[in-house]
């Protein structure tokens, strides 16, 4: 039976959401507005309680459609496209970010916390910036609204039911049909990193909005200076959580994604990392601006202009307009036009307001000096804002092509060809500008600087650097000329900034060590950066022993390497072998053979067939039913170096009937280097196999004959008394015959049976996968002594992979980790500050 | 001159390059034909060509032809102009190359065959359901 209510009372909840959001907009306008200091105050707690309320029916939504998801109500289309009913708890939260609708109602929850924390802590700016929140909340909530007037949609709601979205002939014999079961989230989601980045990055992206309402209701209240200070607590913030929601996205990418990265400036990539890029410059002017006045107006700007393109992005990415540019861009919900109104009204309103009061803000007239602070952090925002409009002008271009075409132009633009090649060649000499900028800008932390004395501070930073650097350049063989730059200003970077902390903890100033220890970070990040990417080394390249040049056309390398199962391959300096199909059962340790398991009805339960030893204990044996992830399928290959202790790796692929193949990485982590591996191409694990027409051979005992090209000999022939499923009278006979082939460097057995029953001839072929060898005892001659076999063969299993090298990548990784530090001192030193003075 | 009239200068210059190198190194989606073209008046351009996998009357894909060391495929491709074409891929073949319904080939032609360098697939139901799977009947 259909379960209406619940997806009513959702319905009627983000109703209510939307509605509340409104009233909350109108009463804080009011109280904006409104002179009367008693009539002020009412508005206010007027619009307080509005929101309030508003808050509570969001969480109403979430527990609403969490209910849909856990219950397994497959008769609406939220749960029944994004979940199934084996898929984990944890997971189930996952389902809120599968689906545009989810993820619009993630950031509205987002929105609301925020919202409660600045009601709270921020009493003199409620009003103002109430307003703003409340309008985005509205705006928001229009996405999940799904209600019609007069044909026009607005907004998709995540509780429609199934029957309503699909068109099938079922629901017209039956409109109470339930599916048994939902097509289950994305097996790439089901990640711990993928429980974890969208949220981090989402609340991220939704605190973009706190800053904005900080400058919105400056400029709409007069107030030009004021906004700043509670704003830059809330900026560094929102700047280190979508630092450390990228960074978890790289990461899951890294692990779970087969590109060989953990960045590759797709158009989703892009549009958080320009906002990002820009939200950076603009902390750094804020905070000049706190110290002496200056870049007020470029700080408007950089604000103002970070979370439009926050709302440019969603536009991007949820409108459908980025087409086939990106692989994840959400399916199009018809929101674009929705979108696009949301997008313009704050354009239009930030832009206007700005304009309007351009002429008020107060700025200082006096030229900046090169020996200042202020000259060196006003560089590196010009340097990052640059960056991000390159990035941008790239990432638009399907929208030209749209503009375009609203004027009847047709316009055939597509993206670079090469994607990260067009956008990394520029972003690396921002990022040596940067590594420069924030190095040197660190030394006019104390005092004004002159000529003489910033050099006598540059001289012992710059020497090591460029001895460091050139002894990394001598060992590495760096030839690229920014490589060069950019390994000389990272280290510069990171010496210049180690020495300033270091003379900040000598004097116990830790409070203000926020700021190194970010940039040491981002120096530690950019050098395993141009590791990780710059130098990896594709070690599964032409194996043919041939001496190969790096000039040598792409058309023309192999980058991929042939295994068949069992035939080791010499690869570089490692040999490799690759060992067979592996499955992966719950609660059973390492990774068991497929053939030890026997497959049943149920998808997710089978049958051992043999004892299972890992590690020297029996975990399960003949006979215990255990349960399958069906979906996962794991391929050992062994490494073996010269004197080294061989290792193996587990790749793994995915057979998804909705997204085919799927393949996913495993890395095996070396102190200086990380070597990753993953599937290239499998047999199609779809097709059945094919076998060739049936070879008979009459062989005796210890003949060797060829099947596969394999050498293959019976070894013995046994009578055996049990036989699985035949049951064998007194006339009855059934023998065995123990049948052995030589691969490389091992032997396989394959026991074909032949039995005579009620005095018919019949047989039991055995069959080995990995080989594609079928063989059948067909028959006993024993005048000649003599065994009939038939032989039947297909192809044999292989792999087809591809290994990479990426040096010193745990230097990015430990860089992220020390940025996240510097960010939190920073938050917690801005915060008090504000404090102090609130 | 202010060093502030300077580095605005120096940034809108720097921003001049920037569109000019995105009109540059942004890619075109043309036909084989067109393709064929750039090739034969020496632009080593690489362009984007749409279509799908060429198949015979009985709407089975023919032509898809991975090399003997299961390393590289060609394939024949229809553009959208239905002009058909060999297309040489220098990767293992896409495990859901023959599902696909449609086809981005991203390179350039050499002699008659086009090189591709990446090939984008848009499978049915990759990312959304369209039809439901029924799995079994309550």
């Amino acid at each position: 039976m259909i379960n209406l209510f619940i997806g009513n009372l959702g319905h009627v909840f983000v109703i209510l959401s939307f509605v509340l959001s409104l009233a909350a907009a109108f009463s804080y306008y009011r109280a904006t507005k409104i002179e009367d200091v008693l009539a002020k105050k009412e508005w206010t707690i007027n619009g307080r309680f509005l929101f309030y309320f508003h808050s509570f029916f969001v969480v109403g939504i979430v527990v609403v459609l969490f209910l849909i998801i856990y219950n397994n109500l497959f008769e609406y289309h939220y749960a029944y496209s994004h979940a199934s009913k084996v898929l984990p708890v944890h997971y189930m939260i996952s389902c809120f970010w599968e689906g545009q609708e989810g993820s619009f109602l993630l950031w509205i929850f987002w929105n609301c916390v925020l919202g409660l924390i600045l009601i709270k802590t921020n009493k003199t700016w409620e009003a103002p910036i109430m307003v703003i929140f409340a309008v985005v909340q509205a705006f928001l909530a229009s996405m999940i609204l799904g209600i019609s007037f007069f044909d026009i949609k607005i907004g998709s709601s995540p509780f429609v039911l199934l029957r309503d979205v699909i068109v099938d002939p079922i629901f017209e014999i039956n409109p109470d049909f339930v599916p048994s079961d939902g097509t289950g989230l994305n097996p790439l989601l089901q990640n711990y990193w993928m429980v974890i980045h969208p949220p981090t990055l989402f609340l991220g992206y939704a605190t973009t909005l706190i800053p904005f309402a900080y400058v919105i209701a400056g400029l709409w209240k007069k107030e030009y200076k004021n906004w700043i200070k509670p704003a830059v607590p809330w900026a560094i913030f929102s700047t280190a959580l979508m630092a450390l929601g990228q960074l978890m996205g790289a990461y899951w990418a890294y692990e779970t994604l087969s590109f060989g990265g953990y960045w590759s400036w797709d158009p989703v990539e892009n549009a958080v990392y320009v906002p990002w890029i820009i939200q950076v410059a603009s902390i750094h002017t804020m905070i000049i601006f706190k110290k002496n006045n200056t870049a007020l107006k470029t700080s408007i700007i950089l604000v103002i202009t970070t979370f439009i393109l926050i709302l440019y992005a969603t536009f991007l990415t949820r409108s459908g307009i980025l087409g086939n540019a990106s692989v994840h861009s959400f399916t199009d919900l018809g929101l674009s036009g929705q979108l696009l109104i949301y997008l313009l009204v704050f354009t239009f309103v930030a832009i206007g307001l700005s304009a309007k009061r351009w002429n008020d803000i107060p700025t200082t007239e006096k030229e900046v000096s090169t020996y200042s602070r202020e000259f060196w952090i006003f560089m590196g925002a010009t340097v990052l804002g640059l960056m991000g409009f390159q990035v941008m002008a790239g990432t638009s271009i399907p929208v030209y092509n749209a503009i375009l075409e609203q004027f009847g132009i047709s316009s055939n633009m597509a993206p670079p060809a090469d994607q990260a090649l067009f956008y990394s060649k520029f972003q690396i000499w921002g990022a040596i500008l940067i590594a420069i900028f924030s190095g040197t800008g660190q030394f006019f932390f104390w005092r004004n600087m002159d000529k003489s004395k910033l050099w006598n501070e540059l001289a012992i930073p710059v020497l090591i650097s460029l001895v460091v650097s050139t002894v990394i350049f001598m060992i590495a063989g760096i030839n690229k000329i920014a490589y060069i730059l950019l390994l000389t200003a990272g280290i510069y970077s990171l010496v210049a900034n180690s020495t300033i902390l270091i003379r900040l903890l000598k004097k116990k100033s830790f409070k203000l060590a926020g700021g190194s220890v970010a940039h040491i970070g981002i120096a530690m990040m950019l050098l395993g950066i141009l590791f990780s990417a710059g130098y990896s080394k594709v070690i599964s390249l032409n194996t043919s022993g041939l001496l190969f040049s790096k000039d040598m056309s792409d058309e023309m390398n192999q980058e991929n390497v042939l295994l068949f199962v069992n035939e080791p391959k010499t690869m570089n300096e490692y040999e490799l072998t690759y060992k067979g199909k592996r499955i992966e059962l719950a609660g059973v340790p390492g990774f068991p053979s497929r053939k030890l398991i026997r497959k049943t009805l149920d998808d997710h339960t089978v049958v051992a067939i043999a004892d299972y030893i890992h590690e020297g204990e029996r975990v399960f044996e003949r006979g215990d039913t255990l349960t399958i992830l069906p979906e996962n399928t794991y391929f050992e290959v062994e490494y073996k170096k010269n004197g080294e202790e061989a290792f193996t790796l587990y790749p793994r692929a995915q057979v998804n009937p909705n997204m085919g193949l799927i393949v996913s990485p495993d890395i095996r982590r070396l102190p200086g280097k990380d070597l990753y591996t993953h599937i290239s191409s499998i047999p199609d694990p779809e097709t059945t196999t094919e076998w060739s027409d049936p070879v008979t051979n009459l062989v005796s005992i210890g003949e060797q004959f060829f099947v596969n090209d394999f050498v293959t000999g019976i070894k013995k022939i046994q009578k055996i008394d049990v036989v699985d499923g035949v049951e064998l009278g007194i006339e009855d006979v059934a023998a065995e015959a123990l049948i052995e082939v030589q691969v490389k460097n091992r032997t396989y057995e394959l026991k074909p049976i032949f039995i005579i029953k009620d005095k018919m001839m019949g047989n039991i072929p055995a069959v080995e996968e990995e080989l594609g060898i079928k063989i059948s005892f067909l028959n006993i001659l024993p005048q000649e002594g003599k065994f009939e076999l038939a032989t039947e063969t297909s192809q044999r299993d292989y792999i087809i992979m591809k290994a990479i090298e990426m040096p010193f990548i745990n230097v990015l990784w430990i860089g992220t980790l020390v940025l996240m530090m510097g960010f939190t001192m920073a938050i917690i030193r801005r915060y008090k500050e504000f404090k102090r003075t609130a | 001159m202010k060093k502030s009239h300077i580095i605005g200068i120096v940034v809108i210059a720097i921003a001049v390059f920037v569109i000019i190198s995105t009109a540059g190194d942004a890619s075109t989606y043309v036909t084989f034909d067109e393709a064929k073209g750039l090739y034969e008046s020496g632009s080593g351009k690489k362009v984007h060509v749409v279509g799908q996998l060429k198949k015979d009357e009985r709407g089975e894909i023919v032509g898809v032809e991975p090399s003997k060391d299961k390393l590289t495929v060609t394939f024949l491709m229809v553009d959208n102009n239905q002009v058909a074409n060999k297309v040489f891929y220098n990767k293992p073949m896409p495990p859901d190359l023959k599902q696909s319904e449609q086809v981005v080939v991203i390179g350039s032609y050499k002699e008659d065959i086009f090189y591709a360098n990446q090939i984008l697939l848009k499978c049915p139901s990759k990312y959304e359901e369209e039809s439901l799977q029924v799995r079994a009947v309550n």
